[in-house]
């Protein structure tokens, strides 16, 4: 156990002579980066501890804020030849923990590569340094009418690279899909310091699929210095309908009809009676009170496509007995549908001193069974949770509001959170959907994995990373040794021929 | 003579691969063989048949989601989907005809393995981007599982997506997961006639990159588009642009398309019928389809590039200067290459393609050109050794499909 983070999570044993040797590390560093790029300082590094999950801080060596491709090579090659860990960071807005620094390990920032270095609309391309925003890549090219269409909620602070570690999603992730479906190449330097590129303009790479690999691997394989991204022509028109149901499993049904229909919304999302009301409490759209659950569907595309497949929709929500429907007929009633649910996050802030926002994922038809099992397990815990859901692609964000200066409550909190996650995968879902597993879902891992599993995942590690430095500690609840996961039991010659048919 | 074990679930396939480690015996990992011919050539002696590990296990059509084990035959997972109005969104072609062999063969494995996809891929994607989860047996002789069966998953490496493509040279697999979409209602062709490489790339890439949900793009010149049996009549080069969905919508958009690209070519349209043989010929390249039981080493050579879409004519350009014929899918990015012989030319090939980017696959060649010209895109030295290192990982015996990528792989 190191450092001060609060809870139950154990991070590797920090290695003391590393730690002695930090003087001379910080000016190894200072060689590469000059000027303001090393902050050693402890009242400088004090942004750095902790990421969007809060509850853990940690202060690091150093940060060090590199601003080349070739400063990064130089400095994960210094640490490869010193066995010194690294921690990589975008934007810090994960909310897993993934970039929480390690008191041994050198903070690599990425901040300073924010700049967008080539926008191609013949070829539906941008490429982008990692350290530009999600939002700012829309930016680029919302001129010329186009989007890059994954949209996590934090797009506006969080970057690209963050998004290419975290295989980021969104609310629009059903019909435009997630970050790995969007990025066409990267440029990625190696724990050794070798660089290399992954892909370019061109769709499928060839060979081995080292991308989809890389997307999602949460810092662990390499450091991304350059990402090439497919951008949409942002669609002609979008309209939303608002549908309030009197039970979660009739708006749950509404969902599945609306898919068995052929329809596939560009988002739908689910609230439920807790969330609605603190959304309503906060910005005041007009959500109905009387409901226990609250879907919003938006149909975007081509005018004449929307205009026909809203009816469709509103006829099914209909038939399902809903209390209320609304369809949007200007893009101000369509922002004010969205505002409520885009601000549900601070929403419930308002409402509660803290919160912990979980983030699993289910087959949708699971669904009213988990929202009732979610209602026992908050009584258990003594705890309050509400639900925001992207409905489309079963995607569940409990909040589970909490009290971190009433002693235990934290604790109490992510108790609750982990029984919530393990009843995910108990349905047959997932501990994450587009959070990342991080330090919050680690140890959690063995309920979805055995061994074996895990072992496959690891060595994968290995190959990239055969010293474990980048980003130990995260992902995968045990540290093993490169050697003893890539041994072998060979029994040489001595297996009889196997006893299956033969031809 | 070639043994074939044929194992009926996963754990004869985890016996078979563990016998294999032992006797250091590599063995050729197969559906039911169909494929064979794509990749470099190899030579194991013992053959690891997975059609017997067959059947769909999940189809849940309202959570978009199947599940079959590995030897399932596509056409019977393709039947159960239409009866739902559903598909494989990402469209994945039938080599079978370019191969001299029947259509409709194949399994989902080795659709996977492939990483298949259609003219939807700049769209909808490839097999790996609809790879929910897998059950497979590694080099090691141990069966595992990675990723699950929704969508929205984060949890450890992304397996099932990483995975797709690898030719079966890191696992076998047993099971896959995959996510599937509803059909759409209808679908129309858009034509313009007569525009060259160049002004069919442009015309292209403006439809592609407009608000009209263009979801195939293909250009054929001229001596090609005569191959095609649903442009008959039409004479000359062809640029066809896809638009599918709900009627209302289609016709909207042909609309907007016709007066977007009105004075560029004379315009035609193809209906539901006619559209659906014309994107099967292009999703199956069958222009340069061979006659059943076709001799591959006589056979003219055909390359499949994947480029930026406006350096498609460039490439096309260059291959022609050789004698080549070509046709484009995927808006100018997916070249199809029919060489004028079975020489493949690859140094040149390759010259071409390099200012653009992008990867050239040698898709059909008689054995012996297989074995000496590298059939896959040759990798730098830094990234030849992380897949040495990855091949480390899944199969330090070199017991799977050795070599079929990559010399040592």
């Amino acid at each position: 156990m190191s450092g001060n983070a609060t809870s139950g999570i154990v991070m590797p044993e920090p290695n003391a002579d590393v730690i002695a040797r930090r003087a001379e590390i910080v000016a190894a560093m200072r060689a590469i980066v000059p000027g303001e790029g090393v902050i050693d300082a402890v009242n400088e590094m004090r942004p750095f501890e902790t990421d969007g999950l809060t509850a853990y801080k940690q202060l690091p060596l150093a940060v060090v804020l590199p601003s080349t491709t070739e400063q990064v090579s130089r400095i994960l090659a210094y640490c490869h030849r010193n066995g010194i860990r690294v921690v990589p960071r975008g934007a810090g807005t994960g909310l897993s923990g993934g970039a929480l620094p390690l008191a041994d390990a050198i903070l690599l920032g990425m901040g300073k590569f924010n700049r967008i270095l080539d926008i191609d609309f013949d070829n539906r391309t941008v490429t982008a340094q990692p350290g530009v925003t999600n939002l700012g890549i829309t930016t680029a090219v919302a001129h010329a009418g186009f989007y890059y269409a994954p949209d996590p909620s934090s797009q506006i602070a969080c970057t690209i690279g963050g998004n290419v570690a975290e295989n980021s999603g969104g609310v629009h992730c059903l019909k435009y899909g997630l970050t790995t479906n969007n990025v066409m190449g990267v440029e990625l330097v190696l724990i050794t310091g070798e660089v290399m590129r992954i892909g370019g303009k061109h769709l499928d790479s060839g060979g081995l699929d080292l991308l989809g690999i890389l997307v999602g691997s949460e810092g662990l394989l390499g450091v991304v210095t350059e990402v090439t991204v497919r951008i949409l022509k942002k669609p002609e028109t979008a309209r939303a309908v608002l549908v309030g149901f009197p039970s979660s499993e009739a708006a749950g049904e509404c969902v599945a009809r609306i898919i068995g229909a052929g329809i596939i919304p560009g988002g739908m999302e689910m609230m439920d009676r807790l969330a609605i009301h603190a959304a309503e409490a906060f910005v005041k759209v007009g959500y109905p009170l009387d409901v226990e659950a609250l879907l919003i569907v938006e149909l975007d595309g081509p005018e004449a496509e929307v205009h026909h497949l809203i009816e469709r929709v509103a006829q099914i929500a209909s038939e399902l007995g809903c209390i209320t429907l609304r369809a949007s007929n200007s893009e101000e009633e369509r922002a004010a549908f969205w505002a409520g649910r885009k601000a549900a996050f601070p929403a419930v802030g308002r409402i509660s001193p803290d919160y912990l926002c979980m983030d699993g994922t289910i087959p949708r038809k699971a669904l009213p069974l988990v929202l009732a099992r979610m209602e026992e397990l908050a009584r258990q815990h003594g705890l309050q949770c509400a639900n925001v859901f992207h409905a489309g692609d079963g995607n569940l964000h409990p909040l589970i509001l909490y009290d971190a200066s009433k002693p235990g409550e934290l604790e109490a909190a992510e108790r609750f959170g982990a029984d919530i996650l393990l009843l995910c995968v108990e349905v047959g879902g997932v501990l994450t959907g587009e959070h990342g597993v991080g330090i919050e879902k680690r140890d959690l891992m063995p309920s979805m994995f055995d061994e074996t599993d895990l072992a496959h995942q690891q060595r994968l590690k290995c190959a990239f990373d055969p010293d474990s430095l980048l980003n130990p500690g995260k992902v995968f609840p045990q540290l093993h040794r490169c050697a003893e996961l890539g041994r072998m039991h060979v029994s040489r010659g001595q297996l009889p021929f196997p006893n299956i048919p033969r031809f | 003579m070639t043994d074939r074990l044929c194992p009926r679930d996963e754990a004869d396939v985890v016996e078979a691969v563990r016998w294999a480690v032992s006797e250091s015996r590599p063995l050729e990992v197969a559906g039911t063989g169909t494929r064979r011919a794509l990749g470099r050539a190899t030579q194991e002696a013992v053959t690891l048949e997975l059609a017997g590990l067959s059947g769909v296990t999940l189809y849940e059509p309202a959570e978009l989601v199947l599940s079959a084990r590995a030897g399932t035959p596509l056409a019977e997972i393709e039947a159960m989907l239409g009866e739902a109005r559903q598909m494989m969104a990402f469209e994945p072609m039938d080599h079978g005809p370019l191969l001299g062999q029947k259509a409709g063969q194949g399994t989902l494995g080795g659709l996977m393995a492939l990483n298949l996809a259609g003219p939807r891929r700049p769209s909808a994607g490839a097999a790996r981007d609809h790879a929910l989860g897998l059950r497979a047996v590694s080099g090691r002789g141990e069966a595992f599982k990675a990723g699950g069966r929704v969508v929205k998953n984060v949890t450890g490496y992304d397996l099932p997506r990483g995975l797709a493509g690898s030719y079966g040279t890191l696992v076998a697999y047993t099971e896959l997961t995959i996510k599937v979409l509803p059909r759409p209602e209808t679908v129309e062709t858009l034509l313009i006639r007569g525009l060259d490489d160049p002004a069919a790339a442009r015309a292209m890439s403006e439809a592609v990159g407009s608000y009209y949900d263009v979801s195939g793009a293909a250009h054929v010149p001229a001596e090609v588009a005569a191959r095609i049996p649903a442009l008959a009549g039409l004479g000359g080069p062809v640029t066809a642009l896809r638009l599918e969905g709900v009627r209302p919508s289609i016709r909207h958009r042909r609309e907007k398309l016709e007066m977007m690209l009105a004075g560029r070519g004379a315009l035609a349209t193809l209906e539901e019928a006619g559209s659906l043989a014309f994107w099967t010929a292009v999703r199956d390249a069958l222009p340069f389809a061979l006659e059943e039981g076709a001799r591959l080493d006589a056979a003219k050579a055909l390359w499949k590039v994947s480029t930026a879409p406006m350096h498609g004519p460039v490439l096309g350009a260059a291959a022609r200067g050789l004698g080549a014929s070509v046709f484009y899918d995927w808006a100018g990015g997916l070249v199809w290459i029919e060489m004028p012989g079975p020489d493949p030319q690859a140094a040149a090939i390759r010259a071409a393609l390099a200012p653009g980017g992008g990867h050239a696959t040698l898709l059909r060649a008689g054995t012996t050109t297989r074995a000496t010209v590298e059939v896959f895109q040759p990798l730098d030295p830094v990234t030849g050794q992380l897949v040495r290192r990855m091949k480390d990982s899944f199969d330090p015996g070199r017991i799977l499909n050795p070599g079929r990528l990559y010399a040592g792989v």
